[in-house]
């Protein structure tokens, strides 16, 4: 113990003046040396500034990797249009701006960022902003309900499986539990949408497979609502699931090891019923690990967005960027990289202020 | 075996708690039982230690009593009557209702002990909330009010504050405060002072003994140091491997121990009495250390404060080969910080440490590395400081493999360390967690001795040892060292313990350096108050002071 104190700050304690009795530590050294909501503030700030600075980057230097594909949007809309001719071609690439040199082009497309000017889809025909916004609706949607989805049902199962371990009667349901976990996470994403597919839509007619609403039947209000969410259970669910069995056996493992903890027993010493214990005690401090693996998820839930999409046609951001990296629009490409790595920093923050609520130990401890 | 000895002038009047032959299973266990037809008697106001090393089965009991025992312990036979209730016959629900309320515990980690997402007054609250009682505003005046019992300063400002915040003998308090919040008629402590500092030892025993008067309670004492005992016992029960093997008054007990393993335990604990020693001291000195500076500076950015904390400030000593010196001080005294720069774990910030004539402060780490053999470490826990899948004898041939030695060479020399410090050439080939702290603990001085080094040193290498295994392991250290020659530099809380294997010991106290001096002359005749309040918070030491002639007679 002696090794750690001198660096979490806590003043040693004071030896007593006269007779050992009593440890009068001065007060203040156990007194927070500033005010929670102003560290707090502060470091939001700080990270703001970091992120908006670490979003910068990434736009610059995707616009150089995208450039290392081969062909361009000219030559490919020439190729489409039938002509070869390079005079076309160059007309094109002045037409797009692409003759200008490279640093050019990227000086005007990051003033034009900072300026929320993102460019022009010359396929779409529409300023790529617009493009984003008009299909960010039905991405979040797919990513927050699988979010919810996957945290929710993985928390609970773990904490059920966790609970059930050490009872003879009800071990069963651990080892159910954690085998349909190993079984979930051991399944490869697409293959497990299309038997979803197979099963409840074309056997059992239960749920829809494509798209987000029923095209033209023009429903409102509470129907639409319910529409949609039928068309959103597939996707949701594979989308979700790999994550679902992380939580399940992240939160069972850290539950299992909490348990085991000295203040879970000097809560059970106080008298505090089970069920308490576990929600006050336990649950909390077991939670990190999740955290931090969801943090983890939300970053990576706009990229796996791309393939449960594709598989279920759902209009969002990842059909957008498949198809705009086939036909090179690089502007539109280039947009949804700034929207998804804007996304990223977002979800890195919140989880390193989630961490800060969860934990109080974690906020003050500075130079870390 | 004797049951019911000693109060017989109170047989009428029922006790506080009676356990009679309680027997707990213990299954694939290394003996049949945990704890076997265990007797022992509780009265109101009276404080009975249960005495006996790691595994004799007191926390068993203790867990027992409670209801808290681990799933795969149940109690087989024998009963637990509390208020003239069988515990043991109670539903978990009935359980619920008396623990907390009518039986409060201490434990034995404070650091841990404290739920670390929750502020200590709600914690303390929550045993209110659980029983219904203390309704409304006296809820929370009763959190402040027991935050003042157990000498805890500005309640108002700590009622808020995560256990994090808190020194070790803080939280102590603060679990001790949760303990009382109902006024219990029994108290359970089980160890609660010995992850501490001698000198918070001191005070929580002695609010415990001041509190324990004024409330009247029943206390059941756990530890393995018979000093603690001396302090505080009314009754003692000896245990040893889970059966009760004597028990009795406090002063009978400690002064005419009547069962072998009693004295065996007695005999364990040290002296707090500098113990002259041949052993040939060199004048020269092999490491000297002047003026020794090192800071902690917390990195700061443009969003936050730099934090500067002074942890050694200008400190000089020095040993010579075949020399012990103890370096003795609290928890944040800069012992363990010097420690960590004598071997470069940690660069310093002003000073020389001059090893056998050169200055290694200024060395980088590649041109120290040559030296490195030469100083060697021996850690504090035993169970952390040997990697868990490597086999004792990896463990023991890494650092010389390393230093250009073939293996099978390293093997042959590991085969005698294990003889060296009294394990068997067998446990060359088994894992660290086949082995009980104190085997660990001697892995790991034959680990630092396997290189063959000039000095050792020790951080608080001993601590986490009960006080027999603790003796055992002393007695080894300074068998070595009056045989291999080698300096060590003894870190440590204990002056007791530093007294037993040092001729010379610094005293440190908030980074600096108060007392210096040979062993006899600190113990015996110390020139500074912090020396002498140290002294004075040695458990046992009126105890001591009446054995010593015994003894030596």
């Amino acid at each position: 113990m002696s090794a750690g104190s001198p660096i979490t700050g806590a003043a040693p304690a004071q030896a007593p003046k006269a007779t050992p009795t009593l440890d009068h530590t001065p007060a203040q050294s156990v007194l927070p040396q500033r005010v929670p909501s102003m560290a707090l503030a502060r470091f939001i700030l700080a990270k703001l500034v970091k992120g908006v600075l670490v979003v910068l980057c990434v736009v610059v230097v995707n616009f150089f990797l995208i450039r290392l594909a081969p062909g361009d949007p000219a030559s490919i809309m020439a190729g489409e249009s039938g002509s070869s001719d390079p005079n076309y071609v160059a007309q094109l690439r002045t037409q797009f701006g692409l003759d200008r040199p490279l640093p050019v082009q990227m000086a005007t497309y990051v003033l034009g960022v900072v300026r929320f000017d993102w460019g022009f889809s010359y396929r779409m025909k529409l300023p790529v902003l617009q493009l984003i916004l008009d299909r960010l609706p039905a991405t979040l949607l797919l990513m927050g309900s699988a979010f919810v989805f996957s945290v929710l049902l993985g928390i609970f199962l773990g904490v059920i499986a966790s609970r059930t371990r050490y009872t003879g009667r009800r071990r069963w349901l651990d080892s159910l539990i954690v085998g349909g976990a190993l079984l979930l996470y051991a399944t490869p994403l697409f293959w497990l949408s299309l038997l979803m597919i197979v099963l409840f839509s074309v056997e059992l007619g239960w749920l829809p497979a494509f798209g987000m609403e029923t095209v033209g039947a023009g429903l409102t209000g509470w129907s639409r609502v319910l529409d949609i969410t039928t068309h959103l259970v597939l996707p949701t669910v594979s989308l979700g699931s790999f994550y679902m069995a992380m939580y399940v056996r992240l939160t069972r493992a850290s539950m299992l090891e909490v348990m085991g903890m000295d203040f879970v027993r000097t809560a059970r010493a106080k008298g505090v019923a089970a069920p308490a214990v576990i929600r006050r005690h336990v649950l909390r401090n077991a939670l990190l690990p999740v955290v931090t693996f969801s943090g983890i998820q939300l970053g990576q839930l706009a990229g796996g967005a791309v393939l449960t999409e594709t598989v279920f046609g759902w209009p969002g951001i990842g059909r957008l960027m498949f198809d705009a990296l086939m036909q090179r629009d690089y502007q539109l490409l280039l947009g949804v990289f700034l929207l998804t790595s804007a996304m990223v920093v977002v979800f890195n923050m919140l989880t390193d202020v989630i961490y800060r609520v969860v934990d109080p130990r974690i906020a003050f401890e500075g130079g870390r | 075996m004797r049951t019911m000895p000693d109060h017989s002038t109170s047989a009428d009047v029922a006790p506080l708690l009676r356990v009679r032959d309680l027997t707990v299973p213990l299954p694939g266990g290394e003996r049949p039982y945990a704890v076997r037809d265990v007797s022992f008697d509780i009265a109101r106001g009276e404080i009975l230690c249960i005495v006996g090393e790691s595994g004799s089965g007191k926390s068993i009991s203790a867990g027992a009593i409670m209801g808290l025992l681990p799933h795969h312990l149940t109690p087989e036979r024998g009963e637990i009557l509390f208020d003239g209730v069988d515990l043991l016959r109670l539903s978990e629900t009935e359980m619920l209702a008396r623990r907390g309320r009518q039986i409060g515990m201490i434990f034995q980690e404070p650091m841990s002990a404290l739920n670390p997402t929750m502020r200590i007054g709600d914690q303390i609250a929550e045993v209110m909330a659980v029983h219904g009682t203390h309704p409304g505003p006296a809820r929370r005046k009763r959190v402040l009010d027991l935050l003042d019992l157990v000498g805890l300063p500005d309640p108002a400002t700590l009622q808020h504050v995560y256990p994090f915040r808190l020194s070790g003998g803080q939280r102590q308090r603060v679990v001790i405060a949760m303990a009382l919040a109902l006024e219990p008629a029994l108290l359970i402590a089980d160890e609660p002072t010995t992850a501490l500092d001698v000198t918070t030892q001191a005070q929580i025993l002695a609010l415990i003994k001041r509190i324990q008067a004024r409330m009247g309670m029943g206390v059941m004492f756990i530890t393995h140091d018979f000093g603690v005992v001396a302090d505080i016992a009314d009754r003692i029960a000896v245990m040893e491997k889970g059966v009760l093997v004597e028990q009795g008054r406090a002063t009978e007990v400690l002064d005419s121990p009547r069962h072998p393993y009693t004295r065996h335990l007695i005999a364990a604990v040290p002296t707090g009495r500098a113990v002259p020693r041949g052993v040939t001291v060199e004048d020269a000195p092999l490491l000297a250390v002047r003026n020794l500076i090192k800071t902690y500076t917390t990195s700061g950015g443009p969003f936050r404060p730099k934090r500067v904390v002074p942890a050694v400030c200008d400190v000089s000593f020095e040993v010579r080969r075949g020399e012990a010196l103890g370096i003795v001080g609290e928890s944040g005294s800069g012992k363990s910080t010097i420690g960590k720069c004598l071997l470069k774990l940690q660069g310093i910030d002003g000073g020389e440490i001059v090893f056998d004539g050169q200055d290694i402060a200024p060395l980088s780490q590649a041109a120290f590395r040559p030296q490195r053999r030469r100083l060697q470490m021996i850690f504090q826990d035993p169970f952390a400081s040997l990697n868990p899948r490597q086999t004792v004898g990896r463990i023991l041939t890494d650092g010389p493999v390393a230093g250009g030695e073939a293996r099978a060479e390293a093997m042959a020399r590991a085969r005698t360390l294990l003889d060296l410090v009294g394990l068997p050439a067998s446990a060359l080939e088994r894992y660290p967690h086949e082995f009980s702290g104190g085997q660990r603990q001697r892995v790991g001085i034959a680990r630092a001795l396997a290189l063959q080094p000039d000095l050792i040193v020790a951080d608080e290498s001993v601590s986490a040892l009960d006080v027999s295994v603790q003796a055992q392991v002393l007695a080894l250290l300074k068998d070595l060292q009056k045989r291999l020659g080698v300096a060590l530099v003894f870190i440590t809380h204990d002056l007791r313990v530093a007294a037993e294997v040092c001729q010379r010991i610094a005293v440190m106290h908030r980074g600096c350096l108060v007392e210096y001096g040979p062993s006899a002359e600190v113990l015996g005749a110390s020139r500074e108050d912090y020396t002498r309040r140290l002294i004075e918070a040695m458990p046992g030491r009126a105890w001591d002071a009446r054995r010593q002639p015994a003894s030596a007679a």
